[in-house]
């Protein structure tokens, strides 16, 4: 039932107090703006992280030595201990679960990187050709390092991005140049470029990957490693093999079983799982102040119409003595209602939009120019727009609901007795 | 077209109020009859019942010998619409709508077409001679035009009867003549009337004075 009156009489009603419905309608449109605003930010961090992070293997596990803190097999407790080579060996034995496992060497020491007249100082890091699979790395030159290399304890080293810049002239063929590392010599057979954010013991780009064993032979390391990394079959989850594949550490290295400090883990598994729990919490508390915000705004909203109903109680008054149904008030106050509703968070979502579109404009700029790292363009899906809609239309008949029982209780004979 | 048996309505604001006391009336069709009474008589509550907008406690009323009793809402505003015409003391004319608008009110509720109802609305407004004022304000027009426009609107849904209330009290005297005038029109055209007057100069006017005192019938004055 369309009728011309009918909305022209609702807009008569909206615009006969400019400033009034203006002020009302701000409370919605405020509402739906943060709304939109906030969900597009949360979903712009949201993105701009998982992207930085979503080609990091999420069924790995770190293990590292710690302190003991309980004495065993004639051991005092607080013994400094360390991993062996042969750890990787018994743990790829009993679990077959493991996909890829890497011993991990570090060694930082000051102005280490020496060739011709340029020097710097990074990361020294001694690797398994598997852990290209546990922190992936783009090849940019060259090759990773290989079983070859780890069985002939090869002075060969692939360096980061970052040190091919400073220890090389621009466009220069690094491969096969030699490098002096802590007074050694080490030819260049790789430069690599990180494919994820996450970058553990220090950033790639400033980083030199040597074989782990000829790093263990150049430091006087013997056959000790600082860490294991591993990576678990997809098939499989890691947190339930974390606890047993700990216990066949400790026990190879004369650890109580009861320990629960001596072998320390990160289990990237769990990490994720928290990053995503926190983005949920994130989004849940997005709605909760959105959705509250637009409440106050259909609070406001209904208030408001109650005053309209109170001033119009006459002319309401008469609608019924010519025999306007209760029906047909309760629609009237109802469509009043929503469209002030529907207009303000209509305007609410467009400039939302219209301002994270302005924002997106921007940070494309930027992201040309060298990017920022952990926040992508905000953006509201298709999604989220459908449910402001309904969640405002929602709103705008529970803010009617009050206005128009009230309306209902007008009596025409009140109505026009009161003179 | 009117009939009223044992009529009671008390009112319970605060102490019971007995205001009708058994009203008995029968109101022919094409009649044209005035209530009188002095205030708190009961003669507003009787029109307010004639007129649907308020319920009974006991008795019985016919209006075209229909039972109107104990009707729901939505029933009440129906009735109103198609048998009952109002005509008030203070217009009661929509603020912001227009002469014509206002007359087509009571056919918008009967969801008769914008165009039709318009049509018939000025049609109404032609014979109270008021046609150049259709797109005029209430604020924009006298009181007796006013009044005229609330009798065009009255009649537009070609009701059962009109009932007015005091439809001359915030009029002058040369202008509540006119207004009577047309009021007499009406009824000679047919239309059943009942007007409620504290003035006898416009009871005069009706077929019938009926006197209410203390929320019963006094006395029924018949005239020409």
């Amino acid at each position: 039932m369309f009728d011309r009156e009918r909305w022209y009489e609702i807009w008569l009603t909206i615009t006969r107090n400019k400033i009034r419905s203006l002020l009302t309608a701000f409370g919605v449109f405020w509402g739906i703006f943060m709304l939109v605003l906030m969900s597009g930010s949360g979903r712009g961090l949201e993105e701009g992280i998982t992207s930085g992070i979503k080609d990091f293997p999420k069924n790995s596990y770190y293990f590292f030595s710690m302190r003991t803190s309980e004495p065993y097999a004639g051991f005092a407790k607080g013994r400094n201990w360390s991993m062996h080579t042969s750890d990787i060996e018994i743990l790829k034995s009993r679990f077959p679960e493991i996909d890829k496992i890497s011993a991990i060497m570090f060694e930082w020491t000051e102005k280490n990187t020496l060739r011709n007249n340029k020097y710097g100082a990074y990361v020294i890091k001694g690797l398994s050709p598997d852990y290209l699979f546990i922190e992936p790395q783009q090849m940019r030159y060259g090759r990773y390092i290989n079983e070859m290399d780890i069985r002939e304890r090869r002075k060969v080293c692939v360096i980061g991005e970052q040190v091919y810049q400073e220890m090389f002239q621009p466009g220069e063929n690094p491969l096969g140049e030699l490098l002096h590392i802590n007074g050694t010599a080490y030819q260049v057979i790789g430069v690599n470029i990180p494919v994820t954010k996450i970058q553990i013991g220090g950033r790639s780009e400033a980083s030199i990957i040597l074989p782990f064993s000829t790093m263990q032979q150049s430091c006087n390391r013997g056959d000790k490693i600082d860490c294991l990394a591993l990576l678990i079959n997809e098939n499989f989850s890691v947190s339930a093999l974390e606890d047993e594949m700990k216990s066949v550490i400790k026990k190879h290295n004369h650890i109580a079983p009861d320990d629960l400090q001596a072998v320390g883990g990160i289990n990237v598994e769990k990490e994720f799982k928290m990053f995503s729990s926190l983005f949920m919490g994130i989004g849940i508390l997005i709605w909760i102040v959105g959705l509250g915000t637009l409440l106050a705004g259909a609070v406001g909203i209904s208030n408001i119409m109650l005053v309209t109903v109170r001033e119009r109680t006459k002319e309401i008054g008469i609608r019924r003595a010519l025999g306007a149904s209760p029906r047909s008030i309760l629609v009237q106050i109802m469509t009043e209602t929503l469209v002030l509703t529907m207009l303000a968070g209509l305007a609410g979502l467009f400039m939302g939009v219209g301002l994270l579109c302005v924002v997106d404009m921007f940070m494309q700029n930027i992201s040309l120019s060298g990017g920022n790292a952990f926040f992508a363009p905000p953006q509201i899906s298709f999604a989220t727009a459908v449910v402001a809609l309904v969640v405002l239309l929602v709103t705008g008949l529970l803010a009617g609901l009050l206005p128009a029982w009230r309306a209902l209780q007008i009596k025409a004979i009140d109505a026009i007795r009161e003179e | 077209m009117i009939r009223l048996e044992q009529i009671h309505k008390t009112y319970h604001n605060g102490s019971p109020l007995h205001v009708l006391k058994g009203i008995d009336l029968e109101v022919e069709k094409g009649e044209m009859v005035s209530i009188m009474g002095a205030s708190g008589s009961g003669k507003s509550t009787l029109l307010n019942i004639l007129g649907i907008l308020d319920d009974y406690d006991s008795g019985n009323y016919y209006l075209n010998n229909m039972l109107i009793k104990n009707l729901s809402e939505t029933k009440a505003a129906e009735y109103r619409n198609r048998m009952i015409g109002f005509v008030f003391q203070s217009f009661n004319l929509i603020s912001f709508k227009n002469a014509m608008e206002n007359v087509a009110l009571p056919l918008y509720y009967q969801n008769v077409s914008r165009k039709k109802r318009n049509m018939l609305a000025m049609e109404y407004l032609e014979k109270m001679g008021l046609r150049e004022h259709a797109f005029h304000l209430p604020s924009e027009l006298s009181g007796g035009q006013k009044q005229r426009i609330a009798i065009a609107r009255a009649l537009i849904a070609q009701p059962q009867i009109i009932l007015a209330d005091e439809p001359t009290g915030a009029l002058d005297s040369k202008t509540s003549l006119e207004v009577m005038d047309l009021l007499k029109e009406v009824n000679n055209e047919g239309m059943t009337l009942v007007i409620v007057t504290h003035e006898r100069d416009i009871a005069v006017r009706t077929n019938k004075i009926i006197h209410i005192k203390d929320g019963i019938i006094d006395s029924t004055e018949i005239l020409k």
